[in-house]
């Protein structure tokens, strides 16, 4: 069968037995703490933290290779355009500048930003595995409920839940639709040229986009004759009570996040700065 | 007097995406704990009158409505469509579309979840409901796991759970094989006595609704409403003919026997249905028949040798099939879903590599072959017709692999015109194929791979969606490619389709074959039938009962006689 990724995967463990409320609220406030410092010895200790996690959840690497590998070239991608636009980020924000390989003029490789892109690249890797966790471990029936109790309107929950959901039925589709395409004669393999791939991939999505559309017409048709979407408010069928573990989790990571907002800030700078003597 | 829950009162309406009304002037009115039945040809607009009971018309598909439509005696464009759902509860037709939920209690729940319910008083609402259908333990299964059966069961569950007054089924038996369907039937009939509630079933599968008693049937065709009455009276008249619906299969034999099917002989049903009066012309008839049509030896074309294919290492999704096709042959692929069909035609196409076992194409090895050069030879017609179209204009679709191929444009021209002709798509050439019905989409599909001369294609359900009109004209041009020495394989649920157009049935169950026979002995075989999920044919009934005791030849002759009867129609 086609690939899933980012479907949620069933296993027994700690993770998955927390509410879909705690992970997300967990997610939030991982991913703030992250995005705000960029003290190294934090982030070192929220990636080898979230690899811990990672491996609690029993989820396997393999299991979301697909998407990891994705991020990683992207991420790659995003170092290069730093380097390529603002190559001596690293030398503004440490003040100093000791320069490792000399190319030309303001292209020289610095220590100083070899280590803010560290910085940024621990960045990601400190979010990646909480991120793909939360998505892979959220049973899909508590994932709308989660993002409604959290304040997000319930049919916006609604409608995040359905389009993940889909995701698995929306790659199968395109696995039949190529078949058939290329049961027409229609070349996707490296034979082919690629603007005549790029060109041949364009038979794919029309009918994909198709079938798309009949599904919605389908299940809004199906929801709207059940009263969906009649009140302001709804109840939830799945959601589950907190138990001690999901207190134990966000008391946790309350404090991770307040612990890392002082070491960033206690010195006034986002920045851990080695370079200072 | 009976309390009149749906009355249409001189009601017409016109889409606002459509240049012409589809309904025109209708006057239905349903009482109170009825059960009726809505049959009529696709376009008739049948579906257009059950989005007015439930509100998808005007309040998701908007027009024009002239005229009154009455629900529970209020003005039915007072209640906007979230009340309308308190009072009418739709059962939608794809069994796997409409469903919100991801685990059986989630989905049942839907409804209460908009009400506001508290949760703890949901959840026993739930349990109770879902064991009104005796779904009690599966409250926790994800719906994907269940069977065809037990998905009917839990829409059922989902409407039922908020007390309506009308359940209305939208065509309920579209994608369900024939004994899943028989059984949603009972399912429905059973709920429909517990609860009294007024059931409205829309559908044109009308012998199998048949199973159970119905009150009333109410024929559309052309966005009239042609009859309304009794289903003895309807089955005894010629209304059914002439809006081209399948009569039973049984009343028609009677019919072609020569008896004068009457109000009187009850025929709505074949165990009530009082033949005594033309036994004698059945047997008659019976006798008259010679129908021996004297079998050739032929050239196998596909040739597939101890077949095995898994998708998960632990299931094995075909176990070591064999078998040949000949030659200008017309097989059918039937059996339960799951039972392995599509994934056969998918190794056949390339589109799946086997795990061991071999293809042979005219005694040439073709195991190997990419999907690409196996399209040379073996045209493939998927079931979604929405899987397969991917331009806008129905001439650059069906040219497609034409110009792929590198087919010099005039020719190409020539071959497309030819083959739309043929499919009766010539007058839309230049449409939009977004403006065609779902049946005349699955001709765009079927040209498009026609036009490529493919030795042997392989249909997937090539009769879903298509009324008795369309069908029989499919079937005939199928039929008529066949003789031309075409090998045609089909892939089907739609038992009439394997008894009236193949000559030979491949049953599978579990991944493999457990019968390869002529449909009329696949179908008179009860043992068989029962494992792959068909039902007997109601000849086969008829003619015990008329003490035939050659049962099998007498479905063999009818089959023969309507045959020549359908021909004469065009």
């Amino acid at each position: 069968m086609a690939v899933e990724m980012l479907a949620y995967i069933d296993r027994k463990s700690p993770i998955h037995q927390l509410t879909g409320v705690s992970k997300l609220i967990c997610f939030i406030v991982w991913s703030s703490a992250a995005m705000l410092t960029y003290d190294t010895r934090i982030l070192a200790f929220l990636f080898i933290f979230s690899i811990v996690i990672f491996i609690v959840s029993k989820i396997k690497v393999s299991e979301v290779s697909f998407v990891l590998i994705f991020i990683l070239v992207f991420l790659f991608i995003n170092n290069l355009a730093i380097y390529l636009f603002s190559p001596q980020e690293g030398v503004k924000i440490y003040g100093s500048s000791h320069v490792l390989i000399e190319i030309a003029g303001r292209y020289d490789v610095t220590i100083e930003q070899i280590f803010y892109q560290c910085n940024v690249t621990l960045k990601y890797f400190a979010v990646i595995p909480v991120a793909l966790l939360f998505i892979v471990t959220t049973h899909p029936s508590e994932f709308a409920a989660s993002l409604n109790k959290i304040g997000v309107s319930y049919r916006i929950s609604y409608a995040v839940a359905l389009a993940l959901r889909y995701i698995p039925d929306v790659q199968r589709d395109f696995r039949t639709i190529a078949l058939s395409q290329q049961a027409r004669g229609i070349d996707m393999s490296k034979k082919e040229k690629l603007p005549i791939r790029i060109k041949n991939a364009a038979s794919i999505i029309f009918p994909l986009i198709l079938s798309s559309l009949d599904k919605i017409e389908t299940i809004s048709n199906a929801m709207e004759l059940r009263g969906f979407g009649k009140g302001n408010k709804r109840t939830w069928y799945s959601a589950r009570p907190f138990q001690t573990g999901d207190y134990v989790t966000l008391v946790v990571f309350g404090i991770i996040f307040v612990t890392a907002m002082v070491v960033t800030f206690h010195d006034g700078n986002r920045f851990y700065n080695p370079f200072e003597s | 007097m009976k309390k009149r829950v749906i009355e249409f009162n001189n009601y017409s309406f016109k889409y606002h995406s459509q240049a012409a009304p589809t309904l025109h002037d209708i006057n239905i009115t349903v009482f109170e704990g009825e059960k009726v039945l809505i049959v009529g040809p696709s376009g008739s607009g049948k579906s257009t009158i059950g989005h007015c009971i439930n509100g998808l018309v005007p309040f998701s598909y908007k027009g024009e409505a002239t005229g009154s439509l009455k629900i529970m005696g209020k003005d039915a464009h007072s209640i906007d469509i979230f009340s309308r759902s308190k009072i009418v509860g739709t059962v939608l037709q794809d069994p796997d579309g409409q469903f919100i939920g991801l685990t059986v209690g989630e989905d049942i729940a839907f409804t209460l979840e908009n009400d506001c319910t508290e949760q703890g008083v949901m959840k026993n609402l739930v349990e109770e409901t879902a064991k009104m259908v005796e779904m009690d333990e599966y409250l926790s299964s994800s719906i994907h796991h269940l069977s065809g059966g037990q998905k009917q069961r839990v829409s059922l569950a989902g409407v039922m759970v908020d007390k309506v007054e009308i359940i209305l089924f939208d065509e309920p038996l579209a994608n369900l094989d024939p004994a899943t369907g028989q059984y949603a039937i009972e399912l429905i009939d059973q709920i429909h006595k517990e609860t009294n509630t007024t059931v409205v079933i829309i559908e044109h599968r009308l012998e199998d609704v048949l199973h159970r008693h119905v009150d009333r049937i109410i024929v559309v065709d052309d966005g009239l409403i042609v009859a309304d009455m009794c289903p003895d009276k309807l089955l005894s008249s010629e209304i059914l003919e002439s809006s081209h619906i399948r009569e039973p299969l049984y009343v028609r034999a009677a019919k072609y026997a020569g008896c004068d099917v009457i109000e009187e002989m009850m025929p709505s049903q074949l165990h009530s249905f009082s033949i005594e009066t033309c036994k004698d012309k059945l047997l008659d008839w019976f006798e008259k028949a010679n129908d021996a049509v004297p079998k050739e030896i032929k050239l196998p074309v596909l040739q597939l040798k101890d077949i095995s294919f898994r998708y998960a290492p632990a299931h094995e999704t075909i176990k070591g099939i064999s078998l040949s096709v000949e030659k200008g042959e017309m097989v059918s692929i039937v059996g339960k879903n799951g039972a392995g069909k599509s994934t056969l035609s998918k190794i056949i196409c390339g589109f799946e590599k086997p795990r061991s076992g071999s293809i042979l194409f005219k005694a040439q090895d073709i195991t190997g072959d990419t999907i690409k050069e196996r399209s040379l030879r073996i045209g493939m017609v998927m079931q979604n017709p929405n899987h397969m179209i991917s331009k806008h204009l129905v001439f650059d679709e069906v040219v497609l692999g034409l110009i792929i191929r590198g087919v010099p444009e005039n020719e190409a021209k020539k071959k497309v015109e030819k083959v739309l002709k043929i499919c009766g798509l010539y007058p839309f050439r230049n449409w939009p194929i977004s403006a065609l019905s779902f049946g005349q989409k699955k001709r765009v599909t079927i040209a498009s791979i026609l036009v490529l001369e493919p030795e042997v294609i392989i249909l997937d359900e090539p009769t879903a969606g298509q009324d008795l009109r369309h069908y029989t004209e499919m079937m005939d041009f199928l039929a008529e490619l066949n003789r031309q020495g075409m090998t045609i394989i089909l892939i089907t649920h739609d038992m009439h389709l394997m008894l009236e157009y193949t000559t030979r049935a491949i049953v599978m169950d579990k991944g493999r074959i457990i019968a390869d026979d002529p449909p009329s002995v696949i179908l008179t075989d009860s043992e068989i039938t029962r494992q792959a999920n068909l039902k007997e044919t109601s000849l086969l009934f008829l003619a015990k009962r008329v003490g035939i005791k050659e049962p099998k030849e007498f479905v063999e002759h009818f089959i023969a006689y309507d045959r020549e009867v359908r021909r004469q129609w065009q």
